[in-house]
């Protein structure tokens, strides 16, 4: 068990979560007060003692579910189902499919012909039964995934094999029609789409049961510690912007809030304190009356240093789109520290996109428009960055004044296009600060066509911002 | 010391009791708090119920309730202790004929001249109390400090009177809004409770036992239609509070199922930004 157990604290610790010793020792205490056959209790005892920082949960999870919840005789992995406490569960099957399809329940799950598989699935999804729901994945995960032991895939693709087999788009569709004929007539508007979600919700604990399947298998194949490594994943903020997955696109966009809020609140708080002033005269003498003219309480002048204004011009190309959206949305959230904010996109040709912004309270909406509606196509639709800075600094050029701060968002790949950097020096010249946020490795830099460098020298500083962490570092050097 | 809780469902059934709803992980945590003997950092979105929760298991245990409310500009002299400089002075003129000054100087620094507040409360407190810092994240990171020994030893150190150490282990809860990090040092003292919007199976019977006089399908219908509202990509997602809220009104409005119409009219108690109202009655109406 400490073996075990120490095993799993490494792996949190590899995994990126900060678990310090006093936590070890905190975990194991909680869980000499806890029942071991509980799993549920275990995990949240656990989860209290180790994880501090809800973005970590999901990581937590994942090392669990590999090192805790597989492990015990009854988990073994047998080719054919029917033994132990399956047992169980494959007569009820039988039942259901009794109910269902009215036809005598045949031998096992393993005489099924798909058909019949996903009726019982379909049964099972409609009344919303765990138990069922559970022994189908695992009667999915060994007809469809094609698993054999030893071969080096990973569990991705045994997902995605599995859950093409099963359809489960089409079984949306089919669910919706059901639940239509049970109520018999059509449903109003509300009604359906609560009926999609209530469905949407049962496929998706479905598709979890038949991922832990899966999961659980690979475990038994290959051990706990190797299996560890292949399923860990960054943190959210550790998730870099150009290659992230769709499912990590979600997290970081959910992380972002929490994390504006955060920078918001930080960066009030920096521009109220720590300053000392000279004596206020009139505010100290206006106190004093208080005291019968003595002045008692001195008061003090407090410097209000003014907002920046911050211009953002930011490449929104394919290969750096993700990193210009993160970055505008998070300037947008907390635009309150600046004193005005004007936004530019480009790919060959430059737009201003800083009425999208002001039109709408809504963030996410203005970030579509953007992608939608910006006008910023001039040739082919690559980046050229050299002709949108010639072409800003014309129409713009002469708003930059020495209260602005620059911000360029890209990679500066510029496909071999005149790099205009002069126009660069220009704009540093008349403004406070020019920063260059590049989402790429820092070891990319100035390789093939990317010409950060030469756009580098004439600004305060290029910056490598390659996932949140990175980003919110600098924004908070910024304001 | 005696063990308050016999296990987890004793737990959940004693909240159950008093109108908490907890989730395994809600009861497995305060079990552990108490049995540990730590305390709790409650983190979560706000309405969900953090402070309820404290409440309630203070209710549940027949304790005594003290809460501390922080804010920016929080102090020891408002957290922890004062000295009462006025009833100070006032022994020092009564005995100004005495020449003995060692005698007044052990006087004026005795407990009869502190003035406790919520943290020294809870900890002298002889009946058992449940403490509630809340919404920490407001203070300071160095005032955070205040609290560190508090919450690891349970003693409060008075430089004139020395150590004052607990007569039993208060229940602490601490709440944050998570608007800004919490520095390590209070983290790792802490039970680590995340508490978000619940699954809709529990809203529902939250709402069934909050709203006197709601039926089981109008708390069926209110829970579906706010977690297909919490799908939506909005500003702010409808709290438990507004849902409840929400349930409240419609039943105020007599009725006992909803449709979009009355939805969307109704809008307004749940989401608190226009442009919300707007998004969610369009998402409702059209699909």
């Amino acid at each position: 068990m400490l073996d075990l157990f120490s095993g799993f604290i490494i792996e949190l610790r590899n995994a990126g979560l900060p678990v310090s010793l006093t936590e070890n020792l905190d975990a194991m205490h909680a869980i000499s007060h806890i029942p071991l056959e509980d799993r549920e209790a275990f995990k949240y005892a656990l989860g209290a003692t180790l994880v501090k920082n809800q973005a970590h949960w999901r990581s937590f999870e994942t090392v669990f579910e590999v090192y805790f919840s597989l492990r015990g005789p009854e988990y073994s992995i047998t080719d054919g189902d029917g033994e132990g406490s399956i047992d169980d569960l494959l007569q009820q099957m039988q039942d259901a499919q009794m109910k269902g399809e009215g036809n005598g329940g045949a031998g096992g799950m393993d005489s099924l012909t798909p058909e019949e598989l996903m009726n019982i699935l379909m049964n099972a999804l409609m009344n919303g039964d765990q138990a069922l729901m559970r022994a189908l994945a695992r009667q999915a995960v060994q007809r469809f995934a094609g698993m054999e032991p030893g071969r080096p895939v990973g569990g991705t693709y045994y997902l995605y094999r599995t859950l093409r087999n099963l359809d489960l788009d089409g079984m949306l569709d089919k669910l919706m029609e059901a639940s239509k004929k049970e109520v018999g007539g059509e449903l109003t508007k509300l009604e359906e789409r609560l009926e999609k979600d209530e469905y949407n919700d049962r496929i998706e604990k479905f598709k979890q049961e038949v991922e832990a399947e899966i999961r659980r298998r690979l475990v038994a194949d290959r051990g706990a510690e190797a299996m560890a490594k292949t399923l860990r994943k960054p943190l959210p903020e550790d998730v870099e912007f150009m290659h992230a997955s769709r499912d990590e696109m979600q997290n970081l966009k959910k992380s972002l809030q929490p994390l504006t809020r955060k920078l918001a609140a930080r960066l009030a708080r920096k521009r109220r304190h720590g300053r000392k002033g000279p004596l206020d005269f009139r505010n100290t003498v206006r106190h004093s009356l208080a005291y019968g003219g003595v002045p008692a309480e001195p008061k003090f002048k407090y410097p209000r240093p003014a907002k920046p204004e911050l211009i953002v011009i930011a490449d929104i190309s394919g290969s750096v789109a993700a990193f210009a959206r993160f970055t505008l949305m998070l300037v947008y959230a907390i635009s309150g520290q600046f004193s005005k904010v004007r936004s530019f996109v480009f790919i060959d040709g430059i737009d201003e996109v800083t009425e999208y912004f002001k039109k709408t309270e809504d963030i996410s909406e203005a970030i579509h428009r953007i992608n939608t509606e910006a006008d910023v196509i001039w040739v082919d639709g690559h980046s050229d960055y050299g002709h949108a800075f010639e072409v800003f600094w014309d129409k713009y050029g002469k708003e930059i004044n020495p209260k602005s701060t620059v911000l360029l968002l890209g990679d500066a790949r510029n496909n071999y296009h005149a790099s205009q950097a002069w126009v660069i020096k220009e704009i540093r010249q008349k403004a406070r600060h020019v920063y260059w946020l590049n989402p790429e490795p820092r070891s990319y830099w100035n390789t093939g066509d990317s010409i950060v460098g030469e756009y580098g020298t004439h600004t305060d500083g290029v910056y490598e911002c390659r996932n949140l962490r990175q980003l919110e570092a600098f924004v908070e050097k910024l304001a | 010391m005696d063990n308050r809780f016999e296990s987890v469902q004793s737990v959940r059934d004693g909240l159950k009791d008093v109108n908490y709803l907890a989730d395994d992980g809600i009861a497995g945590v305060v079990f552990l708090a108490e049995r540990l003997g730590k305390p709790i950092l409650v983190e979560g979105p706000a309405g969900t119920g953090k402070t309820q929760l404290a409440k309630s298991v203070a209710e549940l245990l027949g304790a005594k309730l003290i809460r501390l409310q922080c804010y920016e500009g929080l102090d020891e002299s408002k957290a922890l202790y004062e000295w009462n400089y006025k009833k100070q002075l006032l022994r020092i003129q009564a005995d100004r004929n005495s020449d003995a000054w060692s005698d007044i100087h052990e006087d004026i620094f005795g407990s009869e001249f502190l003035l406790t507040r919520p943290l020294l409360e809870a900890i002298t407190s002889k009946e058992p109390v449940v403490l509630l810092i809340d919404e920490v994240d407001r203070v300071e990171v160095e005032t955070e400090a205040l609290l560190l020994e508090i919450l690891s030893e349970y003693q409060v150190s008075i430089p004139e009177l020395g150590t004052i150490t607990a007569f039993q282990i208060p229940l602490v809860f601490l709440t944050s809004n998570n608007t800004r990090e919490l520095s390590e040092a209070l983290k790792r003292r802490c039970l680590f409770l995340h508490v978000d919007y619940p699954q809709m199976e529990r809203e529902k019977e939250i709402v069934l036992t909050k709203v006197p006089g709601v039926t089981e399908m109008l708390a069926d219908q209110i829970a579906r239609i706010v977690r297909s509202i919490r799908q939506i990509d909005l500003k702010k997602a409808p709290s438990v509070s507004e849902t409840i809220d929400w349930a409240r009104t419609l039943v105020l409005l007599g009725l006992d199922s909803v449709n979009a119409e009355q939805a969307k009219e109704t809008l307004h108690v749940l989401l608190k930004y226009q442009s919300d109202i707007a998004k969610a009655a369009k998402e409702l109406s059209d699909d």
